[in-house]
């Protein structure tokens, strides 16, 4: 492992981890401020980086910012690691940045994630990097941005419970799929990032820290460890996750964990977990235990937000 | 018999009438609106208003009243002037000085406004029955049912046809999208309704009907009112009192009636006589 005097230096033509250190300063400045504000879109300097805007720059920033030499990092796009984004990011992070990455979420202490939050429960030493396309929740209810900051600074969230009952009824149930729109520590409407609302209750209460980054709008948010996040429901029409009961993965043969539906020509479908580190441990835990422990449980599967069943670990969290 | 406002109901305004010794509900003294540095919209203008009162304002076109309407919803601030309201929570305070918020708060529960162009007081693409429940969710409900239930009563009582009720206010005709904007404004049983021109731009027929519902309304529910209208026949028969405006002052005030059949300003003369 290469120090960071090493990586810093100056004959390698880059400075640590991509960016110059004002660029880490602001970007550390305003992480620390959207920590101490939950929920809080903080506006920063969001710089150019070698991807194009809209492939995960506001992730990629707040990563950079953080990464140092001793962190394990792993990227996720669509809950796969394999995807040529994921692969891409997580390549350019390692080399800028001389860190470790992994597939295995419970080993990862920076995990940049696009569209999910891993199955495994992530620990306090653990922060979550998440791309958002479009930080502002308010948008589909008000295209003007300085109303819509003035809704924020009002806490006047009505406009958004206003599209839920419309979306009630009209279609007699909440159609929004992912970007469910979340209270977060009793005070700000955030968008939790393009995440299926399976994903969402993950935030409530996590021992994680959770990032939310958009590089394009140049704007950021932060869901503190232990914070209660919120989805916005009716008291008597509460908020559910994605129905995917009856569903069961291919490759393990679980259920109740977030899926992938793969149409096959004839009609049907067969579904598979959509987390690919996470199948990976599971199919790598298979064999060692049939080989009575002839290798060392390298990974084992750590606990999951949602058990076999389906039940989410927080118990009447969702009702 | 003396009774006081306060404690009893108010009985039924239009048949018994009482002796009123109780503060008027609405207060508004010396209130100035300049636009632009030298057009002066409202120039010194009181209001008193009492409750289960039907104030109407009258005046040309640029006269001043919409301004006070608006005003009067605090959906802006004036150059000078004291607002004040005889509710409990509010008072002895300038509603004019409150914060945005506080302010937001009278306007969701105590003030119910219904505009000439529906378009300014309704969503026009989201549901009827949406836009009243806004009201409730603004003002704190979070059920379902009960905001389907409130919507359905409100719009029931404004004599909306509620099979209707789930269309956009886009798809519904002027009169219906009238009766939106009444139901919303009622829906928290607002203490003062402020009517913008309800009725204009709606045919003679409908007009008619919209003005029976608001009429009954107000004798049902003895919401203080205050109507601003360039039609005398709608000031004539809804409001009890009437302020006559001009270049942004008041000119005449009065009973309807006596303001009506004996007008004492020239311009008030002139106005009576081109409508009659």
């Amino acid at each position: 492992m290469s120090t960071v005097a090493e990586l810093a230096s100056s004959n390698r033509g880059y400075s640590y981890a991509f960016l110059d250190e004002f660029a880490k300063r602001e970007l550390r400045r305003r992480i620390l401020k959207a920590i101490a504000i939950p929920g809080y879109q903080v506006p920063y300097a969001s710089r150019e980086l070698p991807i194009a805007r809209g492939w995960g720059t506001g992730g990629l920033q707040v990563t950079l910012a953080l990464v140092g030499p001793d962190d394990v990092v792993k990227v996720i796009d669509q809950g796969a690691d394999d995807s040529v984004n994921a692969a891409n990011l997580r390549r350019f992070i390692a080399r800028m940045a001389g860190a470790d990455t992994t597939t295995d979420a419970s080993r990862a202490t920076l995990i940049q994630s696009r569209h999910r939050i891993p199955e495994e429960r992530l620990q306090e030493h653990q922060t979550l990097v998440l791309q958002v396309p479009d930080p502002e929740p308010l948008r589909s209810v008000e295209h003007d941005i300085s109303k819509a900051r003035l809704m924020h600074a009002e806490a006047d969230y009505g406009l958004l419970w206003l599209s839920l009952y419309e979306q009630l009824v009209r279609y007699r149930r909440v159609t929004l799929g992912a970007s469910y729109p979340c209270l977060v520590h009793h005070r700000y409407v955030m968008s939790p990032s393009p995440i299926p609302r399976w994903d969402v209750p993950k935030l409530h209460q996590s021992a994680h820290l959770t990032l939310l980054s958009a590089g394009r709008e140049k704007r950021l948010y932060a869901v503190p460890p232990y914070t209660d996040v919120r989805p916005l429901e009716f008291a008597d029409v509460p908020f559910r996750v994605e129905d995917q009961r009856g569903w069961m993965c291919y490759r393990t043969g679980l259920q109740n964990k977030f899926m992938n539906e793969l149409p096959q020509t004839g009609g049907g479908a067969i579904y598979e977990i959509s987390d690919t580190g996470f199948v990976e441990k599971v199919l790598r835990k298979v064999p060692d235990r049939e080989a009575a422990g002839s290798t060392p449980a390298q990974a084992a599967v750590g606990a999951t937000y949602y058990d076999d069943e389906g039940r989410f670990y927080i118990d009447g969290y969702l009702r | 018999m003396v009774t006081s406002g306060r404690d009893a109901p108010r009985p039924v305004s239009a048949h018994a009438p009482v002796i009123v010794t109780s503060p008027p509900l609405l207060q508004v003294r010396g209130l100035v609106k300049r636009y632009g540095g030298h057009v002066v919209a409202v120039d010194r203008v009181d209001i008193e208003a009492y409750a289960g009162e039907v104030l109407g304002i009258v005046g040309e076109s640029g006269s001043g009243k919409s301004t006070v309407l608006r005003l009067l919803n605090l959906e802006e601030r004036p150059d000078a002037g004291e607002y004040f309201f005889d509710v409990p929570a509010l008072a002895g305070r300038n509603l004019f000085t409150l914060d945005r918020m506080a302010q937001r708060r009278v306007r969701t529960f105590d003030i119910g406004i219904v505009y000439q162009n529906p378009h300014l007081g309704l969503r026009m693409r989201n549901t009827s029955s949406g836009n009243i429940a806004e009201r409730l969710i603004v003002a704190g409900e979070r059920a379902y049912r009960t905001l389907r239930l409130a919507a359905r009563e409100a719009l029931a009582a404004s004599e909306f046809p509620l099979d209707r009720m789930d269309d956009p206010p886009v798809r519904l005709s002027g009169g219906m999208q009238q009766r939106v904007q009444l139901a919303k404004a009622i829906a928290l049983k607002p203490k003062l309704l402020l009517l913008d021109e309800p009725t204009t731009g709606l045919d003679v027929s409908v007009q008619a009907l919209v003005l029976d519902t608001l009429k009954r309304l107000q004798r049902e529910t003895g919401v203080t009112t205050i109507i601003v209208s360039h039609d005398l026949g709608v000031i004539r028969m809804l409001a009890d009192r009437v302020m006559v405006m001009r270049y942004g002052r008041v000119v005449e005030q009065g009973l309807t009636d006596q303001v009506l059949e004996d007008p004492q300003d020239a311009y008030t003369q002139q106005l009576v006589h081109a409508k009659l």
